[in-house]
């Protein structure tokens, strides 16, 4: 039999095998973190994932006391996630729209497209920096859950005009021109088909972008600064988040603070999923919907 | 497409404004011109805070730099509180910049196997189920990695830790000693890298699914093996990608705070034994001494930060560069 | 070289639906034997089972027999990779390397079977240039990307690839469908040389072209959306263009169908 119809080099086949094993076992290794990571957040953090901890705050809890809980930091992620979405998804939004609609590839379109891509890449840190060099230092306001919600909104406004971008991007320019065709004014055009027609996507990286924000620390540290007590009102004196009770208590020597820092992790990363597993769920409810 | 066509155009003048003539195209005119300056504005605002974070960050560090009495760049010690205050950017710069190409070191080779697993190797099914999970690394929350990392992770690194150190002392990074703790700059590169690595991979998944259909049939049509496919078709293409994608891993590396401040011990000494205890980087340390900072505190503490804006925009316009050279490329290969 | 293919019995997949069904023909050695047939008759999915590059298709799997001088190249001792090594290939629309220089484009099949000896190289890319009538036309510029290369060009290219190895059967996917009409009579000239060393198989979908370049036609067609494509009739290229003995074939001849 003609060995040239069998024959492949035995070093040849090696190699092919060894890439296919390692190229699996670097999976294998990349998900190691992921599962332990959530494992140890729902094995420890579920020890006082309790009616206590999700309706009591930090207050007159001493160093050492077991008890306390987030509600504090719960009420203030909320609200500082919730003003920061309502800054910036309108902002984002039209700036996307005059990348796509209006911008036309002009200088200005070019540079604001640039300088999300660079906004895009900012240290959260640095997002926390400025809100603090500028509202609180320049501006002489005070430490607030909506000094907060503005650091947020820096961070989320480059995200948001980029997925809302490539999403009008997606709308096909015959539905713009049969209406543009029949005389319709090109901002209804825009907002009564362009919009429509993208909008589960846009939504789509709205959620995702808050869930991103939702589990920022550094911003909030340097701008809602830390309290033990619950403060209802985002905009006077220092509230707290989320992010910043788990640094917090994680920060802390006591086991019983290590336990209100997994606990509140866990609360974290189930807003957090919660937010990117319904993202996932409208783009993938939406599929359907184009094909049709 | 078509019935949906049919559907908009059918609400449209139905829904009011057209019929009515010269009314309606001005309200039409004035609409446009006020949504397309809503629509400009916004952008310009965009422009603006870039501007104003450059600005401010700028004038509220130039006090506290005036007040310094080292040299900011080459100084190791950070002590701005103290009177006179005297403090300087270098070692926690140093913990930084090291800390982060630590783990792009290690992030980087898992992160392209990992994509070409899922890209490449792993059944077609499946291959969309693995890109989310790889993307759920992503979603994780920083400050839960911190916690993981600080509570899990320090601990348990010192026995791998201490080996790496006694066997790979020909390095300069290693000493050849024994670890006492895990609170490292390599324990935080540890984290670190498993934070860039789905950022990493998910950007060179992008490019390697991009690869032409017709490249990898001609090497494979040629008698290439699947390991070899990759490397004459795959791996050329997806170069510049992934080159872009690791360096928006490394921005991202230098700047994250809370992982690297619960994990590292905060040293202020530049020390190349990156197994040892100690360590500290730029954001950790805005995020360990701001609260107890005064007001030349906080002005330093803002100049630092200025020079970690200033080192992630120079790596994020690099990789963005290293992008557009490729979409050129890619242009003139079509 | 050259060698004879012997196909018996073939059927070809993609998941669960059949896309050619029983097939049993015979290529000959140093002929060109062409392939034609509607759009959806599985001429190009023949074409690829016959180097294996069907069951790289998702769920592309295969049932029958092709025997190439005797080794079935589907037995179970058979070794894919070498046999695509043995069969070349040249797709529809010219895929050169985008990231490789000319030379090394021409190298690659040869690197990969490790010889890289350079003066042994130079030679093998100067004979397989020459071969694709390419090389008076390049050999000035072989370290420049094959990518900046005219359509034909970088089509005569990739046949220097694909003869650099030496392969026994040349296998040739619509080669002209992208190319202008001078491109075009410039590879149907190549592929008249060719025959003198290679067992050529083309598929097309000009009929001009496959009275004029092959010795022999296959036609294929489908009864009906869904159903699998057959071989209708195989014969020398004159009688199959001026007396098939097939309705269906000369329907499709004169252009009174697909």
């Amino acid at each position: 039999m003609d060995d040239t119809l069998t024959h492949v080099s035995a070093g040849r086949k090696l190699k092919d095998l060894t890439a296919k094993v390692l190229v699996g076992a670097a999976f294998g290794l990349a998900v190691i973190p992921l599962v332990s990571v959530l494992w140890m957040v729902v094995k420890n953090g579920l020890a006082r994932f309790d009616l206590d901890f999700f309706t009591h705050s930090m207050r007159n809890i001493g160093p050492f006391d077991a008890h306390g809980g987030a509600y504090h930091a719960i009420l203030g992620t909320l609200q500082q996630v919730a003003l920061a979405a309502l800054i910036s998804i309108p902002i984002a939004l039209l700036t996307a729209i005059y990348l796509v609609e209006y911008g036309e590839g002009g200088r200005l379109a070019r540079s604001i497209s640039f300088f999300v891509d660079v906004m895009t890449g900012i240290p959260s840190i640095v997002a926390g920096l400025f809100i603090l060099a500028f509202w609180v230092l320049g501006l002489g306001m005070s430490f607030s859950g909506f000094a907060g919600a503005l650091a947020l909104s820096i961070l989320m406004m480059p995200v948001v005009v980029r997925s809302a971008e490539e999403m009008l991007r997606l709308v096909p320019n015959e539905l713009r021109e049969a209406s543009l065709a029949l005389g319709v004014p090109k901002w209804r055009t825009i907002v009564k088909i362009v919009l429509p027609t993208a909008f589960t996507g846009i939504v789509t990286g709205v959620m995702l972008a808050v869930a991103r924000v939702a589990g920022e620390t550094a911003p909030l540290m340097l701008t809602v600064f830390f309290t033990d007590s619950i403060n209802n009102s985002a905009f006077s004196g220092a509230q707290m988040g989320l992010p910043l009770f788990v640094f917090d208590q994680a920060g802390k020597p006591n086991p019983t603070a290590i336990d209100r820092a997994w606990t509140g992790a866990l609360t974290l990363i189930l807003i957090v999923m919660l937010l990117n597993l319904g993202a996932r769920l409208i783009a993938w409810w939406r599929r359907p919907a184009t094909s049709r | 497409m078509t019935t949906s066509q049919t559907e908009t155009l059918d609400h449209g003048p139905a829904g009011g404004d057209l019929p009515e003539g010269k009314d309606a195209s001005r309200t039409g005119r004035i609409g446009d011109r006020v949504f397309r300056l809503a629509s400009s504005g916004s952008g310009v605002l965009l422009l603006a805070i870039m501007a104003a974070i450059a600005v401010f960050l700028v004038i509220q560090a130039l006090p506290a730099l005036r007040a310094n009495t080292a040299p900011f760049l080459t100084e190791k010690i950070w002590n701005p509180n103290a009177v006179p205050p005297r403090f300087g950017i270098a070692a926690l710069a140093f913990g930084t910049v090291v800390s982060s190409l630590i783990a792009l070191v290690i992030a980087t080779p898992v992160a392209v196997a990992v994509a070409l697993f899922i890209s490449h190797y792993a059944p077609r099914r499946l291959a969309a189920t693995l890109g989310y999970v790889v993307d759920l690394l992503a979603a994780v929350p920083s400050v839960v990695y911190g916690l993981w990392g600080a509570v899990f992770l320090v601990p348990l690194i010192m026995d791998p830790a201490s080996w790496l150190n006694r066997n790979l002392a020909f390095l300069p990074i290693f000493n050849g000693q024994p670890v006492s703790s895990g609170k490292s700059i390599f324990t935080a590169s540890v984290v670190l890298a498993i934070m860039i690595l789905p950022i990493i991979a998910a950007i060179s998944r992008e490019v390697f699914l991009q690869v032409p259909k017709a490249n990898e049939e001609a090497a494979l049509a040629l008698g290439a093996t699947r390991w070899e496919m990759v490397r004459m078709a795959v791996l050329p293409f997806g170069r510049p990608g992934v080159i872009s994608a690791s360096m928006l891993g490394l921005g991202r590396a230098l700047g994250e705070t809370i992982a690297v401040a619960l994990i590292v011990s905060a040293s202020f000494e530049i020390d190349w034994n990156v197994m040892m205890p100690g360590g500290n980087s730029i954001a950790a340390n805005i995020a360990n001494t701001f609260q107890e900072a005064g007001a030349t505190g906080r002005g330093a503490l803002i100049a630092s930060g200025l020079v970690l804006f200033v080192i992630t925009l120079v790596v994020n316009m690099a990789a963005r560069a290293v992008i557009a050279r490729r979409k050129e490329y890619a242009r003139a290969g079509a | 070289m050259a060698k004879r293919i012997e196909i018996s019995g073939l059927d070809a997949f993609y998941g669960r639906t059949r896309a050619i069904a029983d097939i049993s023909m015979a290529v000959e050695p140093r002929q060109v034997t062409a392939f034609i047939g509607p759009s959806g008759c599985g001429k190009s999915t023949l074409l690829r089972t016959l180097n294996r590059m069907h069951e790289l298709t998702p769920g592309g799997t295969v049932e029958g027999k092709v025997m190439l001088d005797g080794t079935d190249l589907y037995g179970a001792q058979v070794d894919p990779v070498a046999v695509r090594r043995t069969i070349g290939m040249v797709f529809q629309r010219p895929n050169p390397f985008p990231t490789m220089s000319i030379y090394d484009n021409v190298a690659a099949g040869l690197r990969l079977l490790g010889r890289t000896r350079r003066s042994q190289l130079d030679d093998v890319v100067e004979r397989s240039l020459t071969g694709a009538n390419l090389w008076n036309e390049v050999k000035d510029r072989l370290d420049k990307p094959g990518a900046g290369l005219s359509g034909g060009q970088q089509q005569r290219l990739c046949i220097a690839r694909a003869i650099a190895v030496q392969p026994q059967v040349l296998l040739m996917d619509e080669p002209c469908s992208a190319l202008d009409p001078i491109s075009t009579l410039a590879i149907e000239d190549l592929i008249a040389t060719l025959k003198e060393s290679y067992t050529i198989v083309i598929v097309t979908h000009n009929m001009q072209q496959a009275a004029r370049v092959s010795d022999v036609t296959a036609f294929f067609t489908i009864t009906d959306a869904g159903e699998p494509g057959r071989l209708v009739e195989m014969d020398d290229t004159n009688k199959i263009f001026t007396n098939p003995s097939e309705k269906g074939t000369e329907d499709y001849i004169t252009g009174r169908f697909g």
